[in-house]
């Protein structure tokens, strides 16, 4: 049985729909129906696992054009002959080799983040479990590490899928449209996010958006060397502890040259940008011009006891892709 | 560029200095995570294992199985090293080694550790996964990979020109320590200025 034939005996198995068709139908007609039905269904699952694998290889394999070209930029910035410009260098030949041999630009495929947004009334639960068996599949191909490990035992089962992995952030909105945004984010800049709630008297940061600045660039400070620079930001001012983290990585799904439409924030992104860049940390703490290659921030409401600056942090083998699919299952477009 | 080949003896080793860019070549064995607290607590190396003059590598790299039972690396850049700090210095003194790749550097323990035995880190590109594996020119063996899973096993390495700086020497310097110093006193003059 093949690998979506499974998928739609399962799903026949377990849509609760379907069992009562089996249960009261008794013509052949109906039964040819049912047949019809789940063959479609199958039809969809099998050209939608292929377009998310497709989507999972390219994610791995090809940095977005909106990241390359500010580290083409930086490269460009640095002093000839210096270990920033040498490092940025074999990134950019990494970057190019990645992409030609369609293997990971990095050996931490991360945790796999998909952002899917969707019609009213489409099956989240489909896809979830035909997007799981596309993360599978993709780890055999070599698209992905096994990288998924149970927290309890220790035991990496090479699948990928387990508990929480891979996550998923399905948002409704009224349009036919369906699409798929996939973040895979590494380990080594996943350790570097931040969140502070302020005041914090050792920063001498305030609840205001200076207090913000200050809090960020301390993480800049921190994440010096670890997270693999030039890396950028994503960051969020207010929420609570979970959607601070959780608005803050949807802030790295702009684009690296869009501005922000709050002035305020937008302000606050330059300066921290023009700032962090500054301080002389450089690609891989090596020092050097480029500390960073992007700030992304946006604000949630919060209660009056909390003020959290949740901080995200993306190193510079930015693996972020996006499809529209047509006909809900089939690539039409590519996002970014 | 400096070429730097196996065995790494102490006196090819202290004579690196931070700053120094290198090509490896020779056997190197992957470690990671769950190595370093296997040995910290006691654990024995594989039979086949020997860090004596050697280099060890944090990483997890993506390792393909194939049909003879052999595998090819696709993708190897480093892992972030400063887990390690609690462990590396007693794996430095008890096994001998005289270079440890990661990135993102070290601190205190690990640097007095190079000083005191000989041992120099070696930093290199992270997230450049394909331009490392390259260098990778076969894999030799790998140890504890049922035990620790793929990532966190113990590969054996034969790189060719892979490249690194010395950003920790076996003279007490570091060149994390330095960048740290001048980026925290750049942010205070930039708040003094506000």
């Amino acid at each position: 049985m093949g690998v979506s034939a499974r998928a739609a005996s399962r799903h026949a198995s377990q849509c609760e729909a379907c069992h009562l068709r089996i249960r009261t139908s008794t013509g052949f007609n109906k039964i040819d129906a049912l047949r019809r039905k789940a063959y479609a269904a199958a039809n969809f699952m099998s050209e939608l696992l292929n377009s998310l694998i497709e989507l999972i290889r390219r994610t791995s394999a090809e940095i977005p054009g909106d990241v390359h070209k500010v580290i083409l930029a930086s490269l460009e910035n640095e002093k000839q002959g210096s270990l920033a410009a040498n490092a940025l260098k074999i990134v950019d030949q990494n970057i190019a080799l990645a992409k030609n041999k369609s293997q990971p630009i990095c050996q931490d495929t991360g945790s796999i983040l998909f952002y899917v947004d969707v019609p009213v009334g489409y099956d989240q639960i489909t896809f979830a479990e035909t997007a799981r068996e596309a993360v599978t599949l993709a780890t055999k191909k070599g698209y992905l590490r096994q990288n998924s490990v149970d927290s309890l035992t220790g035991k990496n089962d090479g699948t990928n899928v387990g508990p929480g992995a891979p996550a998923f952030h399905f948002h409704q909105h009224r349009s036919a449209e369906v699409s798929v945004k996939l973040v895979l984010k590494g380990g080594g800049c996943e350790n570097v996010g931040a969140q502070y709630s302020l005041p914090d008297d050792a920063l001498h940061a305030n609840r205001d958006l200076d207090g913000c600045r200050k809090a960020i660039l301390d993480a800049v400070l921190q994440a010096q060397g670890k997270g693999c620079g030039p890396g950028v930001l994503g960051v969020c001012i207010g929420g609570d502890r979970a959607t601070g983290y959780e608005l803050s990585k949807t802030q790295l799904l702009r684009l690296l040259d869009d501005r922000n439409p709050e002035p305020k924030l937008d302000a606050l992104e330059q300066d921290i940008l023009k700032t962090a860049n500054e301080l002389g940390i450089g690609p891989m703490g090596f020092g050097g011009k480029t500390t960073l290659l992007g700030v992304k921030i946006c604000a949630a409401n919060r209660v009056p006891a909390s003020y959290f600056v949740s901080i995200s942090y993306m190193c510079w083998a930015f693996r972020r892709q996006g499809v529209l699919l047509n006909g809900v299952s089939k690539i039409e477009k590519w996002i970014y | 560029m400096i070429k730097l080949s196996f065995p790494f003896s102490e006196e090819k080793i202290r004579a690196l200095k931070v700053g120094d860019e290198v090509l490896i070549s020779g056997t190197v064995f992957t470690g990671r995570d769950a190595v370093h607290k296997y040995l910290h607590e006691g654990g024995a190396l594989p039979d086949g294992v020997s860090f004596k003059d050697g280099i060890i590598y944090h990483c997890g790299p993506v390792m393909m199985k194939q049909a003879d039972g052999s595998y090819i690396c696709t993708a190897a850049g480093p892992t972030t090293s400063i887990r390690e700090e609690p462990y590396q210095w007693q794996v430095i003194r008890d096994f001998g080694l005289r270079g440890v790749i990661g990135k993102g550097g070290m601190g205190a323990k690990t640097q007095a550790a190079c000083k005191e035995y000989g041992c120099v880190y070696l930093h290199g590109i992270g997230g450049a996964a394909q331009v490392l594996a390259e260098c990778i020119k076969k894999v030799n063996n790998v140890y504890f990979l049922e035990k620790f899973g793929s990532p966190e096993a113990i590969w054996e390495l034969a790189v060719v020109d892979f490249p690194a700086v010395v950003t920790i020497d076996a003279h007490g310097n570091s060149l994390h320590e330095e960048v740290l110093a001048k980026s925290q006193a750049a942010l205070a003059r930039g708040f003094d200025c506000r």
